[in-house]
């Protein structure tokens, strides 16, 4: 489904992503761990062409769309919940959910009906919603393009445990809706609970691949990269 | 104190002058917002609708015509412009952007000069609108009451297109967070060019019916252009709603400027610019400034 193939990313000068490589396979879960800086973000950004990669080669569903501007890669079928959510403040709740929607599947009534919170918010401007909200809006918005690969980045990011726990929920119970994941995480153990498989990553380089469980075992992995006892 | 009626008439004519400064700010803030380009040359899209008009109405006869094909003309300058000299400079500083947009000033004053000549060249008002009437005791000349009803016609159209259409949803969106907007499948270089496009066509439509008003010279568009930044920056950059009451405050202080203070009219919009920004630094409907 998704394939990086030895990116090196820059933001100018700045040399932030060393021969990254990645995949996703169909149907596949994929967490991407590591600390604040690793450059996990601008992975996500390297994909879906907001900062093109400058070597490399990224491949999704067989096409190579690494110099493709990011209105095609969306089109394509990657849905992007990105960093920080971005919802779009002076648009209204639906128009949020709406701006993006492409073809059959997602309707904003499933989407309604997976947040109940956003079908009572949906003529309310998205920047008066509540953090969880918004991460809900993120979601939601990025469903409703009909992507069949989910790019999650943070999505628990300043939200309290019981929203942190309801996310992690819903990301696990999409899995299988004939949606790919691949979720960026500093919470170790949301990501666990979601993933298939995990990468680790550190100052721009993957320093670790390997399934939850062989990860649990990877004591100094988890200690020197992760900063979990 | 002058009479009332004479208030009266200024206010009106302070409310038409406002109004042409909104259809030229629309272009303008929306610009700034989308693109976060201050685009110098959009005073020149208005002079190029006043001369287009201009011709338009000589060789048809017909204001009306004019008043629908000469934005059209005009907004097709403004797409290929955005298309062939800003787009390049997206990605580069803003001073790029400045000297570029300075330098386009100067390049359609020169055609302007070199198409129609130099001189100031009057345009007759429509026959329908020749003539003035009185309202409130003040003769007011009717097609000035003319501009006001239409132009606060096109705000409403415009208010209605941007708030209310899934093409105005769009546009907002691309306003408040461009990457974004592309990152959810929008081709968001397509929507540049047709806001750019847009704007250019409203500010070419202000100086046609600004034209039997104003009369045509080459130098209008840079001298409306300082007004119409005010105007921006009053409202709050990349706000529609504080164009429109910006334009019509600037609007006023520039008319009454010009009763109360002949000769230093510039004076008083500048001092109402200061005492906003001084309360309000974002303008009064833009977003806080980080
Ligand atoms: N826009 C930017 N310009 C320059 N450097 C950046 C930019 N964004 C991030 N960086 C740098 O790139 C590195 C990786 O950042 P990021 O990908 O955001 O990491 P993560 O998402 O893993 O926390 C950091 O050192 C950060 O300072
Ligand atoms: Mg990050």
């Amino acid at each position: 489904m998704l394939e990086v193939d030895g990116i090196h990313t820059y933001y100018g000068e700045s040399h932030i992503l060393h021969g990254v490589s990645l995949r996703v396979a169909a149907g596949e879960a994929v967490a991407l761990l590591g600390r604040n800086g690793a450059g996990k973000t601008t992975m996500i950004r390297s994909i879906v062409g907001f900062t093109p990669p400058r070597e490399g080669r990224i491949v999704f569903e067989g096409e190579p769309i690494q110099a493709w501007p990011p209105y095609r890669i969306s089109r394509r079928g990657m849905a992007l919940v990105p960093q920080g959510r971005r919802i779009f403040s002076p648009l209204s709740v639906r128009e949020n959910l709406l701006l993006g929607a492409r073809a059959a599947g997602w309707t904003l009534e499933r989407v309604f009906a997976l947040f109940p919170r956003l079908r009572e918010r949906a003529e309310q401007s998205g920047g008066t919603l509540s953090g969880g909200e918004q991460q809900m809006l993120a979601i939601g918005r990025a469903l409703l393009t009909n992507g069949r690969l989910l790019l999650l980045d943070e999505p628990s990011e300043g939200l309290a445990p019981i929203l942190v726990r309801e996310i992690g929920r819903v990301v696990k119970g999409l899995k299988g809706e004939r949606l790919s994941i691949l979720l960026v995480e500093q919470n170790y153990h949301l990501a666990l609970r979601v993933a298939d498989r995990v990468y680790v990553m550190n100052k721009g380089q993957i320093v670790y691949e390997g399934t939850p469980q062989s990860l649990e075992a990877a004591e100094e992995i988890k200690r020197r990269y992760l900063g979990v006892a | 104190m002058p009479a009332l009626p004479d208030l009266f008439a200024q206010a009106l004519n302070g409310l038409s002058y406002g109004v042409l400064l909104f259809l030229l700010s629309v272009g303008l803030t929306l610009i700034f917002g989308m693109l976060d380009v201050v685009n110098l040359a959009h005073g020149s899209f208005y002079m190029l609708g006043a001369y287009a008009g201009l011709t338009l109405i000589a060789t048809t006869g017909n204001f009306w015509l004019a008043l629908v094909a000469a934005p059209l003309v005009v907004g097709g300058i403004g797409a290929v412009i955005e298309r062939s000299c800003l787009r390049p400079l997206y990605r580069r500083q803003p001073l790029d952007q400045v000297l570029l947009t300075f330098g386009l000033i100067y390049l359609f004053e020169d055609l302007v000069k070199w198409i129609w000549g130099g001189r100031i060249r009057s345009i007759p008002a429509p026959d329908l609108f020749s003539g003035s009437v009185t309202v409130l005791g003040a003769t007011v000349p009717s097609y000035r009451l003319f501009v006001i009803v239409f132009g606060l016609g096109m705000a409403v159209a415009v208010w209605l297109l941007i708030e209310r259409t899934r093409l105005g949803s769009i546009i907002r969106a691309g306003v408040f967070d461009a990457e974004m907007t592309g990152g959810m499948g929008v081709n968001i270089h397509r929507v540049f060019t047709g806001v750019f496009a847009f704007g250019a066509a409203l500010g070419g439509l202000s100086g046609v019916i600004a034209g039997p008003i104003q009369s045509a010279y080459p130098p209008m568009g840079a001298s409306i252009l300082i007004p119409a930044l005010i105007v921006v920056v009053v409202g709050g950059l990349g706000s529609l709603k504080g164009s429109l009451v910006g334009s019509l405050i600037i609007g006023q202080a520039e008319t009454f400027g010009k009763a109360w203070l002949p000769g230093a009219s510039m004076l008083m919009i500048y001092l109402v610019m200061a005492a906003i920004v001084l309360l309000r630094p974002q303008g009064l409907f833009g977003r806080p400034l980080k």
